[in-house]
């Protein structure tokens, strides 16, 4: 179990009636999967904002970083690379979900 | 005192407008889930304080809302539209087939008998029901599986279920652009209803699928009598939608979105002309509503309080409402941000607000 800080949009804040960044307690490995699921357990309202229902999949405009680096297309059941895992874990960085940049 | 309450969805959140009966002093609240499209807004027939909002983005895609307490607070409720079968295939703009795929919803219909019931048309094109209060979704199969089903292919807006009106077990819906269709068993089962619609911009002109029909309306008490606004052309059935009649008569363009019936008068309807299907703005830049008072065919235009130059609006076909009391109140909201409000069936407007987003949807409730 691994207690980390994730860090959402402001719209998916306001979704999931939180300020600021979230604790969140993530059981096994540290992957996408596992961290985002936790996530939905925890504030059901976030179903579907962040994977696609019927998919599963990343939304297009979602993107995933940590440690400065994007995570956004690693593969879902990948464990985050060891360095970012190390800092995650240690809660010296956020998961941060982002909302991408796109139009005007 | 009677209250007059408006809900307005629009591009960036939803407002609620609201007055007393005299509609001549209105407050606003909002933007509720500001940011977020807001493609639908409509309260409960049973409780009125039962209110029900489709919120969506392209970041986050569609959150449903809903409010037991008149739109002052907003809790959000289930959201999973998954398919009940197969997805099955549609046809894309290209001419080739493409699975059907869940975007948005555009319109929320609730029952008049159950304040927990309520239907949902999304796009792509599916049908919904909810029985728990938004808490959960059912696909109602019968309509995304139809055999014409393979050959709809999406309007410029997608392939979207837009219009749903409950009549008991039956039910009339419409898709751009597919058409129109009834179920008389609540949903199960459904057959096109579009003889008599001509749409010039497909090849078999009078074909049984493939119209844009852009809205329909009927007055609570003439249900087998259907008003719609198509592509082009303004049209009525008498035999709930067995055969459709043309009756845009003197209408300057037969092009709209909206169209909305009478609350008292039931051969009382109105439209919005817009110039065209490729100049989405009022003809002559002059805003004006046209009111029928034979069921179409005959229209006079109503400008009165309304922008006579330089007006490059568009209406679109959830965005206009009647309320229900005595002097009959006429709504719309515009893509320019405004909403008016005609308190006399019509024959002056007045904006009651002016610089909202782009109105996407205008319901209204009268309450006690």
């Amino acid at each position: 179990m691994s207690e980390i800080r994730v860090v959402l949009p402001a719209h998916l804040k306001n979704l999931a009636k939180v300020n600021g960044e979230v604790l969140l307690n993530v059981p096994g490995l540290l992957c996408q999967r596992t961290l985002l699921d936790a996530l939905e357990e925890r504030f059901p309202a976030l179903r579907g904002t962040i994977r696609d229902r019927a998919t599963g999949r990343r939304r297009a405009f979602i993107r995933f970083y940590a440690c400065e680096q994007d995570l956004s297309n690693e593969p879902p059941d990948a464990p985050l690379p060891p360095d970012v895992a190390a800092a995650i874990a240690a809660r010296k960085d956020p998961f941060m979900v982002v909302g991408a940049m796109a139009g005007g | 005192m009677t209250q007059v309450r408006v809900l307005a969805g629009t591009r960036k959140g939803a407002f609620v407008l609201t007055s007393d009966g005299k509609r001549d002093k209105w407050s606003i609240t909002g933007p509720h889930f500001g940011g977020w499209e807001v493609y639908h807004l409509k309260g409960s027939p049973v409780d009125a304080n039962r209110i029900w909002a489709s919120v969506s983005t392209g970041w986050f895609g569609q959150v449903i809302q809903r409010s037991d307490d008149g739109g002052l607070t907003w809790e959000p409720v289930g959201n999973d539209f998954s398919y009940a079968s197969d997805p099955g295939q549609h046809i894309w703009y290209d001419g080739t087939p493409r699975p059907f795929e869940f975007k948005r919803i555009w319109h929320l219909e609730p029952s008049g008998s159950d304040a927990d019931l309520v239907y949902a048309g999304a796009e792509d094109a599916a049908l919904y029901r909810s029985a728990d209060g938004g808490a959960s979704w059912t696909e109602l199969t019968g309509l995304r599986t139809h055999p014409s089903a393979t050959t709809w292919p999406p309007g410029a807006g997608g392939l979207c279920l837009h219009t749903l009106i409950l009549q008991g077990p039956r039910i009339i819906a419409a898709i751009s652009s597919a058409g129109a269709f009834r179920s008389d068993d609540s949903g199960q089962t459904w057959k096109p209803i579009n003889r008599g619609l001509v749409s010039g911009e497909i090849p078999d002109n009078d074909a049984e699928v493939g119209h844009c029909v852009h809205h329909i309306e009927a007055h609570p008490t003439r249900p087998d009598t259907l008003f719609m606004q198509k592509h082009w052309d303004v049209c009525r059935s008498d035999d709930a939608g067995e055969n459709w009649t043309e009756v845009s008569g003197n209408l300057p363009s037969d092009f709209g979105f909206p169209i909305a019936v009478h609350p008292h008068e039931p051969e009382t309807i109105y439209v919005v002309p817009i110039t065209s299907d490729s100049l989405h703005y009022p003809p002559d830049g002059r805003l004006r509503v046209y009111r029928s008072r034979s069921g179409g065919g005959e229209w006079e235009p109503l400008t009165a309080g309304l922008p006579q130059e330089n007006c490059y609006v568009n209406v679109y076909r959830d965005a206009m409402a009647v309320d229900t009391l005595d002097e009959a109140g006429i709504y719309f909201g515009t893509t320019g941000g405004q909403v008016y409000v005609g308190t006399d069936s019509g024959d002056t407007w007045s904006p009651i607000a002016r610089d909202l987003p782009a109105v996407l949807s205008v319901e209204v409730q009268v309450l006690p």
